[in-house]
């Protein structure tokens, strides 16, 4: 791993895959704790239509995209509040519409040059040094957002209902999340592709959740469980010459599992003490 | 009869959805020591007259007053028990945490911790509650109703004048019912309890007074047995709209149920 850092574009990714890290493991951890997992991935989705909307009529990229993305992001949150009950159904509708209308106008367009699978995976290895500093300040804007109003949130992703109960604004905090989960998703989409995105927001925290004990551990350890997964994926795409974004999201799939397979032990471990410490022979179970 | 104001003042409130008045014409005033069961039909509106008095709704016609001002503006002086004691399960969060986001206030400076008094005062209400030592266990790790304890605590950090409870004994054990109200019956020494409930027995011994609600509200100033209550209970039906009254409690026929 060392030797690969020599080269700038491996630098370069590394650096984006611990950018990538923070932002998703402290977004994940919110969008986790908030059910807004379905959410997010209708928001990364549908934001392909913003894509299409953008080489179609030759308008500006990266603002075309977040604006689609936000407006996307927004009537969703606003029809999950209305018809909580149906909320899932709507999400998928526009999930699938946005997708569809992106490729659609990527069609019409004469000579495109995006392609759906660097959408889908990104391409974090070529990622250039202007990018990086966009996620950089992207970050530390959510960051600081989200620590502002951290006891509110933290409240409010509890238990909404007493969280309004006590005054916090619980609708403007709702909308500030999910437009903070869009416009996170379209810049990071940028460098790591979609699905990478989706699996850093839900793999790291879906893990840390149940090794801690607050919302802040939580979001800390899915931060580094992030930084963990890409560091070990990208050293394994560099040495075998594996597409790195796949790479990157079976190491944390792996890591999950073995999570899975840590609580089996530990439940057998407390359940031998636990008998032991009711005077009940093990053998006879 | 009471001669402070009111801490809730209800006049001519109606809420309605869908064409329908799920309350209609309800006047209610809620004095300090109070502690009012409202009981009635499923459907009835309860949950909706308590979402009311917490501000979670906007009343269709009338008005509704906490201390003279509109709910959702009355800061602290409400304490919330919800009915359900089990949602959000997996949150990463301890006893003791949950219990603080009572004494979260929104529009207090965003940068003071929170101090070691208001820790201090936490933990003296989870061992007033008897829950003292679930205070560093995460929520999962407990059962129903401890879990319901805990909900209780944060409800009272704040220090409420008035504690509003939702069906509260919903997930908790015929021992544990008894041991609840004998706690309510407590608080009520210090403070003002509005209440949800569907045990009508229990409730006829603990509360002093009794709101069958049903649209329409029926609001005795006594009650006398548990026979009464019944036949208010059982005369409504969310088809008819039953009258209005109040049933209260006299002091000496709680002593003498004791």
């Amino acid at each position: 791993m060392i030797d690969a850092l020599q080269f700038e574009f491996m630098r370069n990714a590394l650096l984006a895959g611990l950018l990538a890290s923070v932002i998703c493991g402290v977004i994940g951890t919110l969008i986790v704790v908030n059910r807004l997992v379905f959410l997010s991935g209708g928001i990364a989705h549908s934001a392909y239509g913003g894509i299409g909307l953008a080489f179609f009529f030759g308008w500006p990229y990266m603002i075309c995209t977040t604006l689609f993305a936000l407006a996307a992001a927004l009537t969703m949150a606003a029809v999950s509040r209305s018809m909580k009950q149906r909320a899932d159904t709507i999400i998928g509708v526009m999930w699938a519409i946005g997708m569809a209308t992106g490729i659609l106008l990527l069609d019409f367009t004469p000579g495109y040059n995006v392609d759906l699978m660097s959408y889908l995976f990104g391409s974090i290895m070529s990622v250039p040094r202007s990018e990086l500093i966009s996620m950089a300040l992207l970050g530390g804007g959510v960051l600081a957002l989200v620590f502002f109003f951290f006891k509110d949130l933290l409240v409010m992703s509890y238990d909404e209902e007493f969280a309004q109960v006590q005054g916090v604004p619980v609708r403007a905090l709702y909308y500030l999340l999910i437009g903070s989960v869009a416009v996170t998703v379209v810049v990071v989409v940028q460098v790591v592709g979609l699905i990478l995105v989706i699996a850093l927001m839900t793999i790291p925290p879906s893990i840390a959740e149940k090794y801690t004990s607050s919302m802040l551990q939580m979001m800390a350890v899915s931060c580094g469980l992030g930084m963990l997964f890409i560091t070990g994926g990208l050293w394994g795409s560099y040495r075998y010459d594996l597409t790195s974004g796949a790479a990157i999201i079976l190491v944390a799939a792996t890591g999950f599992l073995l999570s899975l397979l840590v609580d089996q032990v530990i439940l057998r471990k407390r359940r031998q003490r636990w008998l032991k410490a009711h005077a009940i022979d093990g053998n006879d179970r | 009869m009471p001669t402070a104001p009111p801490i809730v003042t209800i006049t001519d409130l109606c809420y309605s959805t869908g064409g329908q008045d799920i309350l209609h014409n309800i006047n209610l005033d809620v004095f300090r020591g109070d502690f009012i069961s409202i009981i009635g039909p499923n459907g009835g509106g309860k949950t909706t007259l308590l979402k009311l008095i917490l501000g979670l709704l906007k009343p269709s016609k009338g008005t509704i007053r906490i201390n003279g001002r509109s709910p959702g503006m009355h800061g602290t002086s409400i304490g919330y028990v919800p009915q359900h004691v089990n949602h959000n399960l997996r949150f990463p969060a301890t006893a003791l945490d949950v219990v603080l986001m009572g004494a979260h206030d929104p529009r207090a400076s965003r940068w003071t911790r929170t101090s070691g008094q208001t820790k201090e005062t936490a933990r003296e209400i989870l061992a007033k509650l008897g829950v003292a030592d679930c205070a560093g266990r995460k929520i999962v790790a407990l059962s129903g109703g401890q879990r319901q304890r805990i909900l209780i605590a944060r409800a009272l950090v704040s220090r409420p004048e008035l504690l509003v409870l939702d069906e509260p004994t919903a997930s908790i054990d015929t021992k544990g019912q008894t041991e609840f109200y004998e706690l309510l019956k407590e608080l009520n020494k210090e403070l003002t309890i509005l209440m949800v409930s569907h045990d009508l027995l229990i409730v006829s011994s603990y509360a002093k007074s009794i709101a069958c609600l049903n649209r329409c509200m029926h609001y005795h100033q006594s009650f006398g047995s548990s026979r009464e209550v019944l036949d208010a209970f059982y005369s409504c039906s969310v088809d008819e709209i039953c009258p209005v009254g109040v049933i209260a409690q006299q002091p000496w026929t709680i002593r003498k149920m004791e």
